[in-house]
């Protein structure tokens, strides 16, 4: 009787331990999987912008340095600057301090890139108007960015 | 005596507490995959623009006049009408089609250099239109290699209608 009790009792641990080996390599390959996937070099990325597509838009080589990144958003004619939305008088004034602070590490604001974000429904004159912005402070290389799209 | 001692203890050892480890692995495992989402992969077009200072002298003579196109836009946004220079062009389709035969690789490397197009568009036009002529100017891809052909290198905006 006594014995019958203990060997019920250790198949009972036997079968809860298991072998926990394949599992957790499989749930390590996973977590591998999805770190390498997120990608946090398109961070930048703002999901109220809805970026028009173009066959053309192959990812560049390599990132451009002291970028700045404007997302023209087709509501009421805003930008969205470093995660707050601005209007275009205040834009202006946030690129000043934005070219004081790149001329304070010794980049002079016609060496950086402005990466032009723009919303399908955005109007062109909008965007016109930010790009003029941009040039009045001194600003010349632009990047208008695109979704790439598969060529039919 | 002795290595039956050792061996006990790395028996002992080996049987380490799991559920610590294989908690955090799960709770890892479903942080990547709530922040995972398909990111579009996203390119550029360069455009050099330079302040349109009021430019001294005169103009530049080896520098000819741009292309200009123009596009138009109905009330809601949508494209209107496509013209480069005094041609009119039904679809961006049929534009791409008459640069290919004009700048592409049949046309010397010199004019395809030199040429400029000058985008004058309606202000109240969607930037996706706009968007989709750079793309048939600057080039296309061609079907049977899928590689991409550029063509017009060289694009500018006109001056924003206030």
């Amino acid at each position: 009787m006594h014995i019958e009790k203990k060997k019920k009792r250790s198949s009972f641990a036997e079968a809860s331990e298991g072998d926990l080996t394949p599992m957790i390599d499989m749930v390590f390959q996973l977590i591998a999987f999805f770190m390498v996937l997120i990608n946090f070099t398109q961070a930048e990325q703002e999901k109220r912008i809805h970026l028009p597509a173009s066959a053309l838009a192959k990812p560049p080589e390599q990132q451009p340095e002291h970028a700045v990144t404007l997302h023209v958003d087709d509501k009421n004619d805003t930008i969205i600057y470093s995660g707050h939305e601005v209007s275009l008088k205040e834009l202006e004034g946030q690129l000043r301090t934005k070219v004081s602070e790149l001329k304070s590490n010794g980049v002079e604001p016609r060496d950086a890139t402005v990466i032009i974000r723009g919303d399908q429904r955005a109007k062109t004159g909008f965007v016109q108007q930010v790009i003029e912005a941009c040039q009045k402070a001194q600003f010349e290389k632009f990047r208008l960015r695109a979704e790439y799209e598969k060529p039919k | 005596m002795k290595i039956r001692k050792t061996s006990n203890r790395s028996e002992e050892k080996l049987e380490l507490q799991m559920t610590p480890m294989i908690d955090i692995v799960f709770q890892l495992l479903i942080f990547f995959i709530m922040t995972f989402k398909i990111v579009a992969v996203e390119g550029d077009f360069n455009i050099k623009m330079p302040s349109a200072a009021p430019s001294s002298g005169e103009p530049d003579p080896l520098q000819d006049t741009p292309l200009k196109l123009t596009l138009k836009a109905n009330d809601d946004g949508t494209l209107a009408s496509i013209r480069l220079d005094e041609r009119s062009f039904e679809s961006m389709e049929e534009l791409g089609i008459f640069i290919i035969s004009n700048y592409g690789a049949d046309s010397p490397d010199s004019l395809r250099s030199a040429v400029e197009v000058e985008l004058d568009c309606d202000p109240h036009l969607h930037y996706v239109h706009t968007m989709d002529a750079i793309t048939h100017v600057i080039g296309y891809v061609d079907r049977s290699s899928g590689k991409t052909i550029s063509l017009i290198e060289k694009i500018k905006f006109s001056p924003p209608k206030k």
